[in-house]
């Protein structure tokens, strides 16, 4: 292509792609912020005002140990300016005078907040068949549906909260998936989270409602570190939801959580994402890091795990949401969207580690491109030994738009046995000018064009993604490709 | 002819793509019921004309004037050329991957639709529609379902372009080497397309290096071009004359 058509074509894309995030807004409320930085005491003080039992704050504790001995890997080879830990604010809480009985209680401002977001935590508009807990900063301020869950025995409510009222649950699972040390964002988390959702299904029981959790972080200088345990007992099913959003700031908030999942004998979780938290301006600057650890367990004979996510924020997004299975006939999977413009990085994958019999897993990853962005897929597919019999499907396509965007696939297979089938597919495909000059010419719109062509590409993940988030999704491309071309 | 209405007039058009000038001082007047054909050697710049025209905003115009139905189109986006009446078929239709070619042929449909403030179609109607012309090119419905000139082969993808240009039904139509790489049963199936679309409102332009196509679909005139400018203009007959001589002999 030539140099001049390379720059009409990037200016119509970029005007296209360029769309103001409409979630930049932050709210002005009183908080009760612990100073920045990060050593021993700060990790007590958590503890400390979190009210915790014991048993966390030692947790908490080797965790911290064990970070201070660990660096950052670099791997990636991201490009991340030095993040620096003491500059982080580890605490910060809208302030809570006592316990709240009911949603009424609930800071105005708040609710307003989330009200803003699309997400209604109120009893006469909130969404019917979702119950939604609201991760504000550093704590939960609501969670929704609670009493009408627990008439199915099902328990969803803030870690915090679980924390309390279900030690022994927490005890025995916490930080088993992903243990205190697995790496560096792990171990960090580990010391200094402050909330997350908790959510049991008990034996039997398919749970009535979609769960969701909605994270927002408000706060300039502070971190958000939270933690997600998920615990389908024998027999059960659930589908978790998961939101992010953020205010746009010039410097870089760090995002580092941990999500864990557990299924037991013939458990089904579905696991689905939709990311959009700040991403930075068009110059690469501001931006949220978002480096999570994600990572499911089948623990039973016949369950089920699948991640599935669409990622379009983000400066930096780090993330591998994994299954390990180790029941016989379990299943992993991993249906992924991630969309970058601008300076973003993603770099994403899956891994699936084939311990039991006849496991199966498939991983179908969509990264697109624009602007100068990177997406990378990373993966590891790992059969042992004595996973006999055990599956692997995995399709990893990439999709550029423009001249400058840059995309990569490292998936990494390791098999151990022969009884193994593994299948791998890989394409590239470019919007370029000479597809998008087809359109125009039959009178199609480059608005049009794009989303005909991304949500076809889309289309594999987009039809495994729950109706509302399918709805979300769809919004949130054209969202970030909506305007009009001059 | 000049009592007739003009659809298209190129007046001193230069246009240059990577400051290459490849169209030098281009002049052509096309009325409303004629067809031309436009020849040369390769590299003489007949593709180049055609993009033009359609608008490619890989190219620059340097000097001179397009107007179609008496309006100066310089400065309207390839879309706008589109809805208000240019159809280009392409030498080489690009691949689509992910979109299909009913949702593709009912987008630009509806858009032309939208263009003139007529009620967009929906999906069972537009089936009804492009069934129909379906028949005209002589293709099966599962051409529908299939992503926009995906593992098309070379015959497949030039019938799209002539489905389309049926289904859009525009009033000029350049036709870039649509004949090109036709077996001779396709090449009959094609040129049945053409000319069931054509009548006294329309023009087309066939850019071609046979005279076989014209055999099928009979120009009023036949311009020769070469280094960017047309340096022949005649009837039919000409093409038998090229055909025998070669572009040599105009030299």
């Amino acid at each position: 292509m030539t140099n001049q058509s390379n720059k009409s074509l990037n200016s119509n894309i970029t005007k296209l792609v360029n769309q103001p995030y409409k979630y930049g807004f932050s709210t002005k409320i009183e908080k009760d912020i612990i100073e920045k930085g990060l050593n021993e005491d700060i990790v007590r003080l958590i503890s400390k005002k979190k009210n915790e039992p014991e048993f966390l704050l030692e947790f908490r504790l080797k965790a911290y140990k064990k970070w201070k001995q660990m660096t950052c890997p670099k791997w990636a080879q991201l490009k991340l300016s030095e993040i620096n830990y003491q500059d982080i604010i580890y605490y910060s809480a809208p302030v809570i005078a006592k316990k709240l009985n009911s949603l009424d209680e609930v800071d105005p401002e708040l609710l307003k907040t989330f009200e803003k977001l699309g997400i209604s935590l109120s009893e006469q508009k909130r969404l019917t068949n979702v119950a939604v807990d609201a991760v504000f900063d550093s704590v939960s301020i609501a969670t929704t549906f609670k009493k009408e869950l627990a008439e199915y025995g099902v328990i969803f409510c803030s870690i915090s909260e679980a924390v309390k009222e279900y030690p022994e649950l927490i005890k025995k699972y916490l930080g088993t998936v992903v243990p205190i040390g697995d790496n560096y964002f792990s171990a960090l988390n580990s010391a200094v989270f402050t909330d997350g959702s908790f959510c049991y299904i008990p034996k039997g029981v398919k749970c009535p409602l979609e769960l969701s959790t909605y994270f927002r972080i408000n706060e300039q200088k502070s971190g958000q570190f939270e933690r997600t345990l998920i615990i389908a007992d024998d027999n059960s099913q659930v589908i978790y939801l998961e939101g992010c959003t953020a205010p746009q700031y010039k410097d870089n908030q760090l995002h580092a959580a941990v999500v864990e999942l557990i299924a037991l004998d013939n458990a089904n979780i579905k696991y689905s994402t939709v990311q959009n938290w700040y991403s930075g301006d068009s110059e690469g600057q501001g931006g949220v890091y978002n480096f999570v650890t994600k990572r499911g367990l089948c623990m039973g004979n016949n369950s089920k795990i699948s991640w599935i996510q669409v990622e379009t924020g983000s400066a930096i997004t780090w993330k591998y949401p994994s299954c390990t299975l180790i029941g016989t006939n379990s299943q992993g999977e991993f249906y992924s969207v991630a969309l970058t413009n601008n300076y973003q990085q993603a770099d994403t994958g899956s891994k699936m580690i084939h311990l039991g019999k006849n496991t199966r897993s498939r991983i179908v990853s969509k990264g697109i491109s624009a602007g100068n962005s990177k997406t990378s897929y990373r993966g590891l597919v790992q059969i042992n030994s004595k996973a006999l019999g055990a599956r692997n499907y995995s399709q990893c396509d990439s999709l550029l738009i423009g001249n400058c965007s840059n995309s990569n696939t490292f998936p990494f297979i390791s098999v151990q046995n022969s009884t193994t089938k593994l299948e791998h597919e890989a394409s590239t495909s470019k919007i370029g000018e000479e597809q998008i000059f087809y359109f125009l010419q039959r009178g199609i719109s480059l608005e049009k064009a794009i989303e005909l062509m991304i949500s076809g590409f889309c289309r594999d993940v987009f039809t495994e993604l729950p109706l509302e988030f399918a709805e979300e999704a769809d919004r949130l491309l054209s969202l970030k490709l909506e305007g009009s071309v001059g | 002819m000049n009592n007739k209405n003009p659809i298209l007039e190129i007046k001193n058009l230069k246009a240059s793509i990577n400051n290459i000038e490849i169209l030098k001082d281009l002049n052509l007047r096309i009325n409303q019921g004629e067809i031309h054909a436009i020849m040369g050697p390769n590299g003489s710049g007949k593709s180049t004309f055609s993009k033009v025209v359609a608008g490619h905003p890989a190219y620059q115009i340097l000097k001179g004037d397009i107007f179609f139905k008496g309006k100066n189109i310089l400065n309207l986006e390839p879309e706008q050329r589109s809805h208000l009446g240019i159809f280009l078929a392409f030498q080489y239709p690009i691949e689509i991957p992910g979109v299909s070619n009913e949702d593709f042929l009912r987008l630009a449909y509806n858009s032309k639709l939208k263009s003139q403030n007529i009620n967009e179609i929906d999906p069972i109607e537009f089936l009804a529609l492009i069934n129909e012309k379906l028949k005209i090119i002589d293709m099966s419905a599962t051409f529908l379902s299939r992503n926009v000139n995906e593992g098309f082969s070379g015959g497949e993808k030039k019938r799209n372009e002539i489905l389309q240009m049926t289904l859009l039904d525009p009033e000029l139509a350049i036709l870039d080497e649509t004949d090109s790489g036709l077996d001779i049963d396709a090449l009959k199936i094609i040129s049945k397309g053409i000319n069931s679309y054509m009548n006294q409102n329309k023009a087309i332009i066939l850019i071609t290096h046979y005279k076989r196509l014209l055999d099928y679909v009979k120009p009023d005139y036949i311009h020769v071009m070469q280094d960017g400018k047309i340096i022949k203009t005649g009837n039919a007959e000409l093409a038998t004359e090229l055909e025998q001589k070669g572009y040599e002999w105009l030299k």
